[in-house]
């Protein structure tokens, strides 16, 4: 269940900053499809988890950002004054998701349980019919059009002019690079997870380079039979928790620790879900850096989250277009598209997989070692979520 | 070698017409640039090795095709198969709202004889077969309207790619004008979409949107719209079908794709029987008795449909196209399909706004009253975008209009054409109150509150004292003058009359009255709100039933004294639809309402006087005494009840009809005489409305008596708009001949009395037989 998940990603979070539990003000967490009997996940995996039971807990929702919003929650929390210490993660459980009964399946076996004689028992039983028994799977499509996730990258990767061939491309480097970051042990965020009955997972296991020809061999898996989005150039989705330790810079130091990272600005925009489902970042970046008095090239390290090649590759086009910028944005030019180099070079969502609510902690959490890493100052993370919507963040290392 | 010069043979026969294909063909084999030759309408480029021929009609929002462009493309698929190197070709416009969105009708209207039109539709069948047996596959990429025959081309290509866009409509509307599909149409749409689908396409002319064309098998892929990109939607969308329909367009020709499509198996089932005879012939006979029974056999067009079709398949595609052809001329030159051309052209005339743009749109509308009407002028301006306020003064009314519009919307999503996110997005738009909170913000108000001078006047007086200066007055009456309504008014050049028709979501028009007072912004207004709610408009000047509510009166009341003579309604309805009336007299009246006709009746009595009279009004005031409204009361001529189709005439009129029995008078109570009586005062009271300028052209007042009067004949279901066109009264009198129609009326002046007196306008139109009122 999500809850075990997410229990032992605050358990190694535990593990490896040693904060003592009691100092924890709150949590909260982030996660999309929810387990019906613990839809309060924060709460259900803090206490599993070993947290003190006078330290509150809760859950937010908001598609693939819901981790981010967690995160910024709990900035919210320490910068009102409420909290000091705030344990924010997300958790996804994408291979058990709560498949439902059909509503007129449900509404018979709801009337079933105020039935009072035998004969109304029966009676409601009896009109049961076999399309009672179809079960309601959750979809990743936008309630709003109902479209899936997937055709919309298509169209957007169209509306674009974004080939098959440049989307391969991209997620032939985004496995690369996943690749090279997992050999060289640049991957330190990943804390090992017991499967019960089964072996302990150690790493990310959906990192697979292949060939350009071997992934030109897909057919289109939502615009068919024409489309460029394939299961090759797409995040694959895959369970997976996350967590990490938010406090003020006085508690932080007070208590003897060294900053990580800086957590300095964010900004949430929403469009149009249907043709812009996924356009955020090109929104978002420009208004976060205009906040934080920065410009693109102060950036060092560039986090954003891989839905879809397609996706990505049309955003960094959006954002290289000054009749986008125009048209479209209200500005007077274009923000410019990140430098490549400086650019998910730790691979990404669709190389490390996409447990929707955990997301953005690692999209954090990797630029903030990337930063370490390669001695840079800001980093900016972007991450676009259903229904429009986006987030983006810039932190700074210390 | 060979099949390409018989085509070129065969398209020299057929564009002997004009000099600029014989011009293409003489370059054919030297040039495959079309900048060199000075095309207007269609374009060609090359991209590798495949052609992309575009239609482009200058200066018009759609593309049609005219001689011009028939010739150009003529010849520029000439030089696509005169060209090695081009191995396939795409079909696209471009104009991303329209691929061709018909014949060109004014071409058909010059040609003088059925000779002329079978010829022109021959030389589309040519093109078109030359088309379908090109050894370089031919992909459609459709964007927009693909009606007619830009149908007819689609269906021609191999391979038809369509954007899944609401604007993207296929169809074959030809028997609207009383046409059929004249170049191969009917021969080829029943082996792409089986017997019933074409059947069903042909006959009711509707339009189908891509997704349902692609179940059909009408068209094999569909491209969806796409947002924001690099350029706008609209321009980044077509060159994406193009891309798309070109790859297509390659695939074809490396026979990596298969123009065969794959068939469910109910379609599998549907071909075999229908290749059997037996079940043909069963098909035709109910088709035929379907389109008899709807149209009394006054259209010509729907018959020759099917026998077209049952010619093609019986007897082969060469006897096919031969009658095609020939029906197709035939037609072309009857007074029906004039007729509805006509009426075509008053359409367009009544979809403009004649007194240009108001000064402010209205973006909040202000709708008072939440009964039938209220609710359906609310649920016709939401869905526009219209902010709208529906006010009433009970919240138990208020509820039922609000579930009204509710209902109208939602029906919509259940047949697809709205999802539940937009109806709910566009239920937003709509504000249900009982006070007259928001009225400050209002640009229009509505009323359409009870029928009643003096309710009329309190709510002008209340609402005037909250909107702001800008905000016009319009009041929503079929009877009641705007200038005694205005009289009320502290401002009644802000006041106008909008008169729109029961159920207001299904009736097209709306009949706007000015009074001497009403300011041209103010009805520039008020036309541009009717426009936007996709009414057909027409701009009548005030007075006692203005135009459409007026000329109905008269023949009402010889309705009411066919009665008293002793006719059985049934046979009232009979006679009257036979003339070409959608609904029959008696259930028209069942229809309106009783107790709104007596209303209406005594009204316009009193103005008039003797030439509304005839049957008697007390007839009208027992049935309502008695409870027989009509059909909302489930009782009036014919009893109503849910789910029963074939009403019964109401026994309880019986009574009441031997109580006003008045004896026929021998000499004109014959069904002809019967219809006439109703017919001639029906067209002499229009003729008056134009004598006296209510009216200000025929062309309004033939539009206001069809889409007005002619209720849409089949509520509920699904609406063919076939029953349309016969009853407009200044057609009417054109082709009846205005000395036979005032002979009628003295006639039955004589006889009756001074109602059937002729109006001046039509003694002057019978006393000098060239002038028409439609040239």
């Amino acid at each position: 269940m999500p809850h075990d998940l997410a229990r032992a990603a605050l358990q190694g979070l535990l593990t490896r900053t040693s904060v003592p539990r009691d100092v924890v003000d709150y949590i909260v967490y982030g996660t999309v499809i929810q387990e019906v009997k613990t839809s309060n996940v924060a709460r259900e995996a803090a206490l599993g988890a070993g947290f003190s039971d006078k330290t509150p807990a809760h859950t937010v929702t908001m598609a693939c950002i819901s981790s981010n919003q967690a995160m910024t929650t709990g900035v919210g929390m320490i910068a009102a004054g409420q909290c000091d210490v705030v344990v924010a993660g997300g958790v996804e459980l994408m291979s058990d998701v709560p498949i439902r009964h059909s509503r007129k399946m449900r509404k018979t076996m709801l009337t079933l349980n105020r039935a009072k004689t035998l004969g109304q028992k029966l009676s409601l039983i009896s009109k049961i019919r076999p399309d009672y028994f179809t079960p309601e799977l959750p979809a990743v499509a936008e309630f709003s059009t109902s479209e899936t996730m997937g055709h919309s990258a298509d169209r957007l990767a169209a509306a674009f002019g974004v080939s098959r061939l440049e989307q391969d491309e991209y997620a032939l480097r985004s496995h690369s690079l996943a690749k090279k970051a997992q050999d060289e042990g640049l991957l330190q965020d990943v804390v090992p997870f017991k499967v019960p009955g089964k072996d302990t997972v150690t790493k990310d296991n959906g990192i697979r380079p292949s060939s350009l020809e071997q992934m030109g061999k897909l057919k289109p898996a939502f615009v068919k039979p024409y489309g460029t989005v394939t299961a090759a150039n797409s995040s694959f989705l895959t369970d997976g928790a996350s967590a990490m330790l938010i406090m003020s810079e006085e508690k932080a130091l007070a208590m003897g620790y060294k900053p990580k990272a800086y957590l300095r600005d964010f900004v949430y925009v929403s469009q149009d879900p249907k043709d812009q489902l996924l356009l955020g970042p090109t929104y978002a970046t420009p208004k976060v850096l205009e906040k934080a008095g920065l410009t693109l090239g102060d950036i060092d390290v560039f986090e954003f989250h891989e839905a879809f090649a397609g996706q990505i590759l049309a955003n960094l086009k959006a954002m290289d277009s000054d009749w986008f910028a125009q048209n479209y944005m209200g500005r007077k030019s274009k923000v410019g598209a990140p430098p490549l180099d400086k650019f998910n070079t730790w691979g990404g969502s669709l190389s490390l997989g996409h447990p929707f609510g955990a997301t953005g902690c690692r999209l954090v959490i990797t630029a903030a070692h990337r930063l370490k890493k390669e001695g840079g100052q800001y980093g900016l993370v972007a991450a676009c979520a259903a229904g429009g919507q986006v987030m983006v963040l810039c932190g700074s290392c210390s | 070698m060979c099949p390409w010069q018989e085509r070129g043979a065969g398209r020299e026969n057929s564009c002997n017409t004009c000099d600029f294909s014989s011009l293409g063909y003489a370059c054919r084999n030297i040039s495959t640039s079309s900048a060199l030759q000075n095309r207007t309408h269609v374009s060609c480029d090359i991209k590798g090795d495949v052609a992309v021929v575009r239609f482009n009609t200058p200066n018009s929002k759609v593309n049609t095709l005219s001689k011009q462009l028939s010739a150009e493309f003529t010849d520029v698929m000439n030089e696509i198969w005169a060209n090695e190197a081009v191995r396939s070709a795409v079909l696209i416009s471009s104009k991303p709202g329209s691929f061709i969105a018909g014949a060109d009708l004014n071409m058909l209207e010059a040609c003088k004889t059925a000779q002329e039109v079978t010829q022109l539709s021959q030389d589309g069948q040519k093109m078109l077969e030359k088309i379908e047996n090109s050894p370089k596959p031919v992909v459609a990429a459709i964007s927009g309207s693909c009606l007619g025959g830009g149908l007819e081309v689609a269906i021609a290509c191999h391979y038809r790619v369509a954007t899944k866009d609401r604007k993207t409509v296929l169809g074959t509307p030809e028997v609207l004008l009383g046409l059929l599909p004249g170049a191969g149409g009917t021969q080829r749409l029943p082996k792409m979409v089986g017997l019933p689908a074409a059947f069903d396409m042909m006959l009711t002319g509707r339009n189908i949107r891509a997704d349902r064309a692609k179940k059909m098998g009408l068209v094999d892929q569909l491209v969806e719209p796409l947002g924001p990109g690099l350029k706008t939607p609209e321009a980044r969308t077509i060159e994406y079908l193009e891309e798309v329909a070109i790859n297509f367009a390659r695939g074809l020709a490396n026979k990596t794709v298969s123009a065969k499509r794959s068939r469910g198996l109910m379609q599998r089932l549907t071909d075999y029987a229908m290749a059997l005879p037996f079940v043909r012939q069963q098909v035709y006979k109910t088709v035929e008795s379907k389109v008899q029974k709807q149209t009394k056999g006054l259209y010509p067009a729907p018959l020759k449909i099917i026998e077209v079709v049952k010619t093609g398949l019986d007897q082969g595609n060469d006897a096919g196209y031969l009658i095609e052809a020939q029906s197709f001329g035939q037609l072309a030159v009857t007074k029906e399909s004039k007729a509805l051309m006509g009426l075509y052209h008053g359409q367009v005339h009544c979809k403009k706004n004649k007194f240009g743009n108001p000064q402010k749109e209205v973006k909040t509308l202000a709708v008072l009253g939440a009964g039938l009407m209220g609710a359906g002028i609310a649920q016709v301006s939401v869905d526009k975008g219209i902010k709208t306020i529906l006010k009433d003064t009970a919240q138990k009314g208020l509820d039922r209009g609000q579930q009204q519009v509710y209902k109208g919307l939602n029906s919509k999503v259940k047949k697809k054409s709205l999802t539940s996110f937009e109806r709910d997005s566009i239920l937003s738009n709509l504000m249900g109150q009982l006070d007259y909170k928001g009225f400050e913000k209002a640009d229009m108000v509505i009323e359409a509150v009870f029928e009643d001078i003096n309710v009329k006047h309190k709510v002008l007086k209340e609402v005037e004292a909250v909107i702001p200066a800008h905000c016009v007055f319009a009041s929503n009456t079929s009877a009641l003058p705007i200038s005694q309504i205005a009289a009320a008014s502290k401002r009644p050049e802000k006041v106008i009359g909008m008169h729109y028709f029961s159920p207001v979501d299904k009736m097209q028009l709306l009949e706007i009255i000015t009074t001497d007072k009403t300011s041209q912004d103010t009805a520039a207004s008020a036309v541009a709100v009717g426009l936007k709610q996709g009414k057909v408009v027409i701009v009548v000047k005030d007075g006692p039933g203005f135009y459409t509510t007026r000329c109905l009166g008269p023949m009402l009341s010889e309705v009411v004294r066919v009665l008293q003579e002793g006719i059985d309604p049934k046979k009232v309805d009979a006679i009257s639809t036979a003339f070409g009336f959608p609904v029959g007299a008696a259930t028209l009246i069942d229809e309106v309402g009783v107790d709104v006709a007596t209303h209406v009746a005594e009204d316009l009595g009193k103005a008039f006087g003797q030439r509304f009279g005839g049957g008697s009004i007390d007839l009208f005031k027992l049935m309502v005494q008695k409870g027989f409204l009509g059909r909302k009361a489930g009782k009036g001529f014919y009893v109503y009840q849910e789910g029963v189709k074939n009403r019964s005439v109401n026994s309880g009129m019986d009574e009441i009809l031997q109580k006003f029995r008045v004896p026929p008078l021998s000499h004109s109570c014959s069904d002809e005489d019967i219809q006439m009586r109703l017919v001639t005062r029906f067209v002499n009271e229009a003729a008056m409305c134009l004598q006296e300028g209510i009216l200000s052209n025929p062309l309004e007042g033939d539009i206001g008596a069809v889409f007005g009067l002619g209720f849409p004949p089949c509520l509920g279901g699904e609406c063919s708009e076939l029953g349309l066109g016969l009853q407009s009264p200044f057609r009417f009198a054109d082709s009846y001949g205005a000395r036979q129609l005032v002979d009628k009326l003295r006639k039955y002046e004589a006889v009756y009395g001074s109602q059937f007196t002729p109006c001046q306008l039509l003694l002057d139109h019978a006393n000098s037989p060239s002038k028409k009122f439609h040239q």
